[in-house]
């Protein structure tokens, strides 16, 4: 299991194009990947459960990442968000 | 069999297809018990992936047709139909209850658009129209009744609706879609504008369309007499050709006075401009030789977003229009929104009177910050051509007043941030409330200049709304009773050094013309496509004689009068 927390640091927070970047990325993994906010879990593939927690600029979360590939996931994650801006 | 009907004209030109029937289909069932849950899991996927090939068709059109940004909402909507914990959910409570796949779709996207109804964010809640379209489409498949689309038209059609949304007329590509007819409407409404700015023959107000002509059935429409032929004859066919080949003729005469003046045997000009919606209107703009823009409704910049347009995304959009016009004058109208036109993201109070409630200036005067977001992103572009800025709906000195004092403080921000803005801009109203025409000569001591808006202008001179049918008959252009409040309005004007336009749909219409010409309009705004003709009958006119049409037109008892006034005028050539 890799864990990391990150704050969103898009303006927009995490609306319907960083969520979609965001589930478009998870889903090429093969690992389960659940973001948690509030004692509130969702599956990163999931762009409803993705969306349905709302997250707004300056929200933390940690990302939960379990399988065969999940550093690489957690890597590729990161990445995403810092090369769209999204969060840090 | 052939059958005929009949409705208003409101877009020229000829055309023939077959009608496409743009009708939502009823997508309701019953609740089911079913035997065999396997089965129907398998049905729900197919129909899951008949949508998933449906929209990624529609999204590659629209990235190809549109941009890439457009095409961005479908690839939200394919995550939904992909979506895990929605898909599982669906196929579990198939399986676990023995329901039918319609209930266990609708049930499990209920509590999702219920979640995002009531998030705070006006954003988040329009994602559950998102949710609901989605929906729609899997359920169209499950009942086997398609949706219609008309991006997925491949052949030559004409739509037939009871009314057509923005979004609809968005989505329309003129290399197959040749014409519309609507049910409701008039010469004004949204769609017969829009058809007007595509270019393409609409007929409007028909009633009976719908129920009338079949999907399928071949159509030939004629958008200059409003008359529409269901499955017309060979005769008719063979006469509309000919009429089309003289239309041409005409429109190719027309171009060649792209480049010339507008102006009169006796030698006075008028200049002839273009209402605009949007940056994209501006190749007709250029093609029909505008020499101005005449009305930039920057409403539409508001209904398209799905939140308030920021400053940086107006500014790029109002610089653009002034760059393409290469230093001829640009008004641009702050906001109008209101009346009939309305914002997801903008909860407005639901008022009994909308067109005589909080609208346009009144509605930017109560909120500042989105009227300053506005005049700061005007006045930033001011240094990219001849940018002249317009508020509509004013009724009051001193509306005006503040309006104009809020610009000024905004261009003095401006300045202290170092920002350039142009110095000469000049800021002047709309006139489409009589209070307005009526003390128009106050008015021009501290206006730059005035644009009649008669539209408006029309509706609350005769209390009449322009939407409801029971009362268009009231819809009177020509009536002078109109005419005075014109001519009041441009003799202010000129009075005071300064010059009237007018922006409603008269401007441009060939009976109006000569009327406005003799009254001695200074600007007439209209279709792009109405310029090239307007130049050719103001090209053919003496201002001296249609002066005294006028001066006789002012003293009639009716409409009917000054068109019969206006008619000895052709007689006469």
């Amino acid at each position: 299991m890799a864990n990391k927390e990150f704050t969103i640091t898009t303006d927009v927070g995490l609306h319907a194009r960083p969520a979609t970047v965001l589930v478009q990325k998870a889903s090429q993994y093969k690992s389960d990947i659940e973001l948690e906010h509030n004692d509130k879990k969702v599956n990163v593939k999931s762009i409803m459960g993705v969306m349905s927690l709302g997250l707004a600029k300056g929200a933390a979360f940690q990302l939960h990442v379990n399988g065969d590939d999940e550093d690489e996931a957690l890597q590729g994650i990161e990445e995403l968000f810092k090369s769209e801006g999204i969060a840090e | 069999m052939s059958e005929q009907l009949k409705g208003i004209s409101a877009s020229n030109g000829y055309a023939i297809g077959r009608a496409y029937e743009l009708v939502e289909p009823d997508l309701s069932f019953e609740t089911l018990t079913i035997n065999k849950p396997e089965a129907e899991v398998k049905r729900f996927d197919q129909a899951l992936e008949k949508a998933k090939n449906e929209l990624q068709l529609i999204r590659d059109k629209v990235a190809k047709e549109q941009d890439e940004e457009n095409a961005k909402i479908f690839d939200a909507h394919l995550l939904v139909l992909e979506d895990p914990e929605l898909v599982g959910a669906i196929e579990n409570q198939i399986n676990n209850k023995s329901i039918n796949a319609e209930a266990a779709l609708v049930e499990n996207t209920d509590s999702f658009i219920t979640i995002f109804e009531q998030m705070d964010n006006e954003y988040m809640r329009e994602r559950a129209a998102d949710i609901k379209d989605v929906r729609k489409r899997i359920l169209s498949h499950l009942l086997e009744k398609p949706l219609p689309d008309i991006s997925l038209v491949q052949e030559p059609t004409i739509i037939v609706a009871e009314d057509l949304t923005p979004s609809d007329t968005a989505q329309i590509n003129k290399e197959f879609i040749k014409g519309f007819i609507t049910d409701v409407g008039g010469r004004t409404s949204h769609s017969a504008i829009m058809a007007r700015s595509l270019e393409i023959p609409a007929i409007v107000g028909v009633q009976t369309a719908v129920a009338t002509i079949e999907h399928g059935e071949e159509v030939l429409i004629d958008g200059i007499e409003g008359d529409i032929f269901v499955q017309p004859s060979e005769d008719t066919k063979q006469k509309y050709k000919y009429l089309q080949k003289e239309y041409d003729k005409k429109l190719a005469e027309w171009a060649l006075l792209k480049n010339e003046p507008s102006i009169t045997v006796d030698e006075h000009q008028v200049e002839l401009g273009a209402n605009i919606g949007s940056y994209q209107d501006m190749d007709l703009v250029l093609k029909h030789g505008a020499e101005a823009i005449g009305l930039y409704r920057t409403e539409f910049l508001y209904m398209e977003n799905n939140d308030f347009p920021t400053e940086e995304e107006q500014f790029e959009a109002y610089k653009s229009v002034l760059e393409a016009m290469e230093n001829k004058p640009v008004v641009i109208r702050t906001l109008d929104i209101g009346g009939d036109k309305k914002l997801d993201y903008w909860d407005l109070p639901d008022e009994m009177n909308p067109f005589l409630g909080l609208r346009a200036v009144r509605l930017a005067l109560q909120n500042k910050d989105v009227f300053r977001t506005q005049l700061r992103a005007l006045l930033r572009a001011s240094v990219y051509g001849n940018l002249k800025i317009m508020f509509p709906m004013i009724a009051t000195l001193e509306e005006f007043r503040e309006a104009e004092g809020l610009l000024l403080e905004e261009k003095e921000n401006l300045l202290n941030e170092g920002v350039e803005v142009a110095t000469d801009i000049e800021v002047g109203i709309m006139v489409e409330i009589p209070s307005t025409a009526i003390l128009a000569e106050q008015f021009a001591k501290e206006v730059d200049f005035f644009s009649i808006g008669t539209n408006d202008l029309i509706q609350y001179t005769f209390a009449a709304d322009r939407m409801n049918q029971n009362v268009s008959y009231l819809y009177q252009p020509l009536h002078p009773a109109i005419l005075n409040l014109v001519k009041m309005v441009i003799d202010a004007s000129h009075k005071e050094g300064k010059w009237t336009g007018m922006c409603g749909e008269m401007a441009g219409e060939p009976t109006a013309v000569p009327l406005l010409l003799g009254l001695g309009l200074d600007e007439f705004s209209m279709s792009p496509s109405s310029i090239l003709p307007a130049r050719s009958q103001v090209r053919n006119l003496k201002k001296i004689e249609m002066e005294k049409v006028a001066n006789q037109a002012l003293q009639l008892q009716s409409s009917e009068d000054v068109k019969r006034l206006v008619d000895t005028i052709s007689e006469n050539k």
